[in-house]
């Protein structure tokens, strides 16, 4: 009996012992198989996030290759639709084009093709200011135009405007126009009355920013140049109801599809909020 | 359903868990802090759908609940919509009412929202052109709002950009004003020195309380900003859907954010250099 309960006491610390031990083993490979879990599963998610983004890529691939093949077709003048351009319904262009890509050959023969569609005013805008700087050596080696004049009316002219501009002549012509504004109002002397009330009209404020040279045409329709869709600070008091069409990197830039640009601005319908 | 039925149905199921997984994928890239939304299409969506105008608009609210939700869910921290535009008065006076009576019942669902989910809610633009009642609601639900920081949800209604602009130069002179000791006499001709500059007229635009936006995305297949944050989306990927936005669902907003995230790099670059 008691060589019984020897054994079975034996058995009891044994068993006991050995839980111990299979709990303690499991606890660290349940420890071991969270993390390994976590990190399986963190780099299912990194590979997901992958493959979703070489599908896009994917999709772009084919989006250009088809777009490329169109282009092509259009600058043969073999898509019907695109032959007759009303181009008279563009009265004011502009082009946004990334700074660092700014090739002049690449901008002279932009507007080569320009010119032969029959567009008439043209403002080229990059960012640092570059064609600014530039715009003496375009308008030299591009004879069609010439440069554009704040005062200059909207009218068919035999030759291209061009106006250059840059960063420098959004926001803080704005700011300008708002000192100048800022001297009416002192000027008016009573501010008591004003409290609540507006002060100003938009076409006070145009008057202003054309005062310190900032209230060039609002253009009908804008062209970005570059590898994101993005204005890159083009003066915002004209480009509030622009047409913002999203052209691809200069340096690739295609006749055809300059031409189906132009083409799908002439169809648009504007509401203007109606 | 009731919206309130539809939120918490938003919230849990089966869909709500796939998503959750979906955009645990997303965050693996950068996520944009603000995305912009003009909701554009639901007269389209209406028309499509033999319906009338209203349960568009209705539609488009719905949505624009569900892209709430999702942007919550994703990390998005701030969300702003363009519900309302000045230029929009010009359309039918009885269409006008029955938009102003969406607007007071949406005032009422945020009002429920934000209290569920902490979310601040402003409105942006020219509240003084809404009716009493709508003005006293917004500016209450805004007051109640205030101390949130987690989610901000603006609503651009009665706005424009330029109107945005002006606003901002009023305030910005009328600030100037209390410090015209010593200026009186300073307008020597065209030189004077610049008294209110870029970071006075933004302090005081309606969008103030945001970032600039990282993503404005428009529905219905339009490529213009129709005098929306211009001023504000410098560096702001624009991204044009053709889908009309009652239509606007998880897989767009999931397309749009791979798109930004592609060309996350070369908009970050552009924004440290601003």
């Amino acid at each position: 009996m008691k060589s019984q309960k020897w054994s079975s006491s034996k058995m009891e610390s044994e068993r006991r012992v050995l839980s111990f031990f299979i709990f303690k083993w499991a606890s660290c490979y349940d420890i071991l198989l969270l993390m390994g879990g976590d990190m399986i599963v963190n780099i299912l998610i990194r590979l997901t996030w992958h493959l979703l983004h070489v599908t896009i890529h994917l999709c772009y691939f084919a989006i250009n290759i088809a777009n490329a093949l169109e282009s092509h077709l259009i600058s043969k003048g073999l898509l019907r639709r695109y032959k007759s351009l009303h181009i008279s319904k563009l009265q004011y262009l502009a082009i946004v084009i990334e700074s660092e890509d700014c090739r002049t050959s690449n901008v002279i023969e932009l507007l080569q093709w320009l010119a032969d569609l029959g567009v008439k005013h043209v403002c080229l805008y990059d960012k640092e200011g570059i064609l600014k700087k530039s715009k003496d050596f375009i308008l030299e080696k591009f004879d069609g135009a010439t440069l554009f004049q704040e005062n200059d009316v909207l009218l068919d002219q035999p030759l291209m405007t061009l106006e250059f501009a840059s960063f420098s002549d959004g926001k803080e012509v704005v700011a300008k126009a708002a000192n100048v504004l800022f001297m009416k109002y002192l000027k008016s002397g009573s501010t008591s009355s004003y409290q609540g009330e507006q002060i100003f009209t938009e076409s006070q404020m145009g008057e202003a920013l054309k005062t310190v040279g900032g209230n060039g045409p609002e253009p009908d329709l804008l062209l970005v140049y570059g590898p994101a869709r993005c204005h890159l600070g083009f003066p915002a008091w004209r480009i509030r109801y622009t047409e913002i069409q999203h052209m691809g990197p200069l340096k690739s830039m295609k006749y055809g599809s300059l031409i189906k640009a132009i083409y799908k601005f002439t169809m648009v319908q504007q509401n203007y909020g109606k | 359903m009731l919206r309130e039925d539809i939120i918490i149905h938003i919230f849990s199921g089966w869909r709500s868990f796939l998503r959750k997984c979906l955009f645990r994928v997303l965050r693996v890239g950068p996520i944009p802090s603000h995305i912009a939304v003009i909701m554009d299409g639901n007269r389209r969506y209406a028309k499509k759908k033999k319906i009338d105008d209203m349960t568009g608009y209705d539609a488009g609210a719905l949505a624009l609940l569900h892209l709430i939700i999702y942007c919550m869910e994703l990390g998005v921290k701030y969300v702003t919509a363009y519900a309302f535009s000045i230029d929009n008065f010009r359309r039918n006076p009885e269409e006008v009412q029955k938009i102003m009576d969406l607007t007071m019942e949406s005032v009422m669902l945020l009002t429920w929202i934000s209290k569920l989910r902490s979310v601040r809610v402003h409105f942006a633009g020219n509240l003084q052109l809404l009716s009493a009642d709508i003005q006293d609601a917004a500016k209450r639900l805004m007051e109640s709002t205030a101390g949130y920081k987690n989610f901000v949800l603006t609503i651009c209604i009665c706005y424009t950009c330029s109107d945005e602009i002006l606003h901002a130069v009023e305030e910005s002179c009328k600030e100037k004003w209390d410090d015209r000791i010593g200026i009186m006499g300073y307008d020597k001709g065209n030189d004077y020195e610049r008294l209110i500059k870029v970071v006075d007229i933004e302090k005081h635009m309606y969008m103030a309380i945001a970032p600039d936006p990282d993503i404005l995305i428009r529905t219905g297949g339009e490529y213009r900003l129709s005098n929306f944050l211009v001023w504000q989306s410098s560096c702001c990927h624009l991204s044009s859907l053709g889908t009309v936005w009652p239509e606007f669902g998880v897989f767009h907003l999931v397309w749009v954010v791979l798109d930004f995230q592609q060309n996350y790099r070369y908009l970050a670059k552009k924004k440290l250099q601003l």
